[in-house]
């Protein structure tokens, strides 16, 4: 940021100020503070509806340890859709990595060796799933909508058959205490979300990998010719997002204390709604960390505003569906002021 | 022959944002008649066959359908009067089936109820007719050959029982044989008084299947009514050419008959649109590749960068053969193309301009993989300064600027890699006159450093200003090589569209 005050000569008109100052901030400033605004009225809308059992040291810690788990994924979620793909398998491989961490087999290693077995055991089933999806749309050129619905089926039916279809019932002490604790009182499972965002800002604002996952998505022909190997990188961004999918089974694993082939339900919604209402282009080409971390703050706040009034989830989907309308409908009318 | 005119059009003029594609064509087509329209890339000919078929409106000047003043205000009502137009870019609904295509728009009906079966009946008809009759009415067109889209794209036309077929190059895509066929059914429609406009940059058809002839130039009827037949090769291509020059090009310098060979291009062929293609590049050296569109000069241009796969022979950069089919390999040897098509080839539209130029160095930038974003704008600042993009301003969103300075930007980003081969297709495409001869200047700057530089143009007055030597490919094969100072611009329309015959 400070290349900019560096050159006095370069008056730039504000056309230009989006992708100076913004860009280092993954997305338009404005739309930053819409989404601030957004998530303070929702705080207000919950002080005044709940009060103190809103405004509740206690509250906000439920709310950060929901957020934390759809939250890994959406930032990785995020990744994916700059690079103008999609990925509807996330819930499923969810399921898939908390199960198989989870099986006796899994447990009993870990119970014999150290906890960590099984958190590699996540994150080594979710980072494989995710490199099936990427080859397969990457180098099979199966549309990702489809690769992604047919591993949906595929990950959820397998978690199924491995788990027989019953919770499995952690019974790690070592894992558990591990992720139970607090650090300076905030959640394990928060302090991960956090790490994880950050890291995604880094991976996606301040590296070739993130320059590049730009180019592939903003025009995938002319990062090809540019000299950019657009396939493999299609993979890594699909492996990288199923390891995000692994480390969220792991945090729901250790918020449930079970691994189960229900976990992660409707997860890929969830996500991509994130993604979206954060500013993330669906077509691909700019996205926003930042945004996306908004957009999993206000749905989560949003459902504990609800649950605390006693409202029904189905009102819950109902508010949530017109957030996502209200929330595209703006951002193509910024697209297009931004672009004209 | 009958003399009536069927259709005549006075002092048409039609204007695109920017452009004066027609500015005052004449001509008239009488019943029977095989009418040719002749003109380089750029002449107006797409346009003017647009406004004949309704696509387009003229914004000035009269058509006269049967001597009645007609204004068409969309395709159909071209259909209606009898007028009906087998575009270039097919213009067909994959998907659908053959007998849906030739009769989308006018299906037969009754009562709102499509009568398919004697649709089916009457392409039948009409694909015998054409000589085709292998072609099944309810195969999906998407399926078809190229050729026999074509085909179809030419039974929807009969199917409408026009009185005014208009053909817009409808040989680029047919073998000898079927335009043969193609010409029977054209002297079939002329003996029952159907009028044909006929396109074709191949002089040879026209000669025999033409009765008169319009030459276009730079939107305006050069001549008109000519004699197919009996006029001149030279004549109809000084007519064609015969313009002011308007392009400055820099000086040549000569190239050093010692300089080492950069490029080194031998028996190259991509299975399909072309083969047997040598080219050797010199350091310092521009070669310059004139064809008509279609004849595969871009395709060439794309294998050797190894954006297409090669299915014989080799790419050698300074002497070390390069892995084929591999944009990475020929990038790391130092290899470099500015796409034909700049916006969605070239250019990441809605990024910065600083991002474009870096997207081919980054890991020159890099540590670890982490980007350092000042040095970028820096370098970048210091390139665009160079190369006088405008507006200034390395964090300007691309989308923004003009044609021209677009181009440079494609330019910053090879001239930063200090690439050693630079390959250009279409390089002053919607480019203005003033950053033309910028981009000319630089180019020959380039080569000036030793740069081995490959030019692609449609526009063989560019080619023969900026190259030092000049290959001319025709249907796949280069036909011609040689030094640009040795070959006029007739020669090469000559070769381009009738080889050595002419």
């Amino acid at each position: 940021m400070s290349e900019d005050t560096a050159v006095p000569a370069q008056k730039s008109p504000p056309v230009a100020k989006e992708s100076s100052v913004s860009a280092l901030l993954g997305s338009p400033a404005g739309r930053n503070t819409g989404l601030v605004v957004a998530l303070i009225l929702l705080c207000l809308g919950g002080v005044i509806t709940a009060g103190d059992r809103f405004a509740d040291v206690d509250n906000v810690l439920t709310i950060l340890r929901l957020a934390a788990v759809i939250g890994v994924v959406s930032v990785g979620m995020t990744f994916v859709i700059t690079g103008g793909g999609i990925d509807l398998s996330v819930g499923a491989i969810v399921a898939l990595s908390s199960v198989w961490a989870t099986t006796l087999a899994t447990q009993g290693i870990a119970n014999d060796s150290h906890w960590i077995v099984m958190v590699f055991t996540a994150l080594l089933v979710g980072g494989a799933c995710g490199l099936v999806n990427g080859a397969l749309i990457a180098y099979g050129r199966v549309v990702a909508f489809i690769a992604t619905l047919a591993s949906l089926a595929a990950a959820r039916g397998l978690a199924e058959i491995i788990s027989n279809r019953k919770t499995q019932i952690v019974n790690v002490p070592g894992f558990a205490a591990f992720f139970d604790a607090s650090i300076l009182g905030i959640p394990v499972l928060v302090v991960i979300f956090a790490l994880v965002a950050v890291g995604g800002w880094v991976l996606l604002n301040r590296t070739t990998f993130g320059r590049r996952t730009f180019a592939v998505g903003g025009n995938p022909e002319a990062a090809r010719l540019a000299g950019i190997d657009v396939k493999r990188h299609t993979v890594m961004l699909y492996t990288l997002l199923g390891l995000c999918c692994g480390l969220a089974a792991v945090m729901l694993i250790a918020r449930t204390t079970t691994g189960s082939s229900t976990h992660g339900g409707l997860y890929e919604l969830d996500a991509i709604a994130a993604v979206v209402i954060g500013g993330t282009l669906l077509s691909g080409g700019r996205g926003t960390i930042a945004g996306t971390v908004f957009g999993v703050l206000i749905f989560t706040t949003l459902s504990n505003v609800f649950t605390l009034n006693n409202l029904s989830i189905s009102a819950q989907a109902v508010a949530k569906g017109a957030i996502i309308v209200v929330a595209v409908l703006l951002q193509q009318r910024l697209a297009r002021r931004s672009g004209a | 022959m009958t003399s009536s005119a069927l259709l005549s059009v006075q002092g048409l003029v039609k204007r695109f944002p920017g452009v004066l594609a027609l500015q005052g064509v004449d001509f008239d087509v009488r019943a029977g008649e095989v009418h040719c329209l002749l003109g380089q890339n750029g002449a107006g000919k797409s346009t003017l066959i647009k406004v004949l078929s309704g696509a387009h409106r003229p914004d000035e000047g009269e058509i006269r359908w049967r001597g009645e003043v007609v204004s068409f205000g969309n395709p159909t009502a071209a259909m209606r009067s009898g007028v009906a137009a087998i575009y270039q870019e097919l213009d067909l609904v994959a998907g659908l089936s053959v007998a849906d295509n030739v009769f989308l728009g006018h299906e037969l009906s009754t009562a709102g109820f499509t009568r398919r079966s004697e649709a089916r009946r009457r392409t039948r008809e009409l694909l015998v007719r054409l000589g085709h009759p292998e072609i099944s009415p309810d195969r999906d067109v998407g399926r078809l050959s190229v050729a026999h889209q074509q085909i179809v794209s030419m039974a929807r036309a009969l199917s409408l029982d026009g009185q005014l077929l208009i053909m817009d190059e409808p040989s680029a895509v047919l073998d000898p044989d079927e335009v043969r066929v193609l010409f029977g059914i054209i002297r079939d429609l002329t003996a029952h008084g159907v009028a044909v406009v006929y396109i074709s940059h191949r002089l040879a058809e026209i000669r025999e299947i033409g009765d008169r002839v319009t030459v276009l130039k730079d939107g305006r009827t050069v001549a008109t009514g000519l004699p197919a037949r009996e006029v001149k090769t030279s004549e109809l291509i000084g007519l064609m050419t015969g313009r002011v020059l308007e392009n400055v090009y820099p000086d040549r310098t000569p190239v050093d008959p010692a300089a080492p060979e950069v490029l080194s291009v031998r028996g190259l062929a991509d299975g399909s649109r072309f083969e047997g293609v040598d080219l050797t590049v010199h350091a310092g050296e521009v070669v310059g590749l004139a064809g008509l569109v279609g004849s595969g000069r871009s395709e060439i241009l794309e294998t050797i960068y190894g954006a297409r796969k090669s299915a014989a022979g080799t790419v050698a950069v300074d002497g070390r053969t390069l892995r084929r089919g591999s944009v990475g390999a020929a990038v790391r040897a130092g290899m470099g193309l500015c796409p034909e098509e700049r916006k969605s080839q070239g250019l990441l539209l809605d990024q910065a301009v600083f991002r474009n130029i870096t997207v081919s160095s980054m890991s020159a930038f890099a540590r670890f993989g982490f980007l350092d974003d000042s040095a970028e704008r820096a370098r970048s600042r210091e390139l665009t300064e160079a190369l006088d993009v405008r507006p200034a301003g390395v964090d300007r969103v691309v989308r923004g600027l003009s044609g021209g300075n677009q181009q440079k930007v494609v330019l910053a980003r090879w001239l930063l890699r200090e690439c050693r081969v630079l390959l250009l297709d279409e390089p002053t495409r919607g480019v203005d006159v003033g950053a033309r001869s910028e981009i000319y200047e630089l180019v020959r700057d380039l080569a000036d450093r030793g740069v081995a530089v490959v030019v692609v143009s449609s526009d063989v007055e560019e080619v023969l200003g900026l190259a030092d030597r000049v290959l001319v490919v025709r249907e796949g094969r280069v036909v011609h090589d040689g030094p640009a100072d040795e070959i006029d611009e007739s020669r090469v329309l000559d070769l381009v569209m009738e080889g050595h015959a002419a």
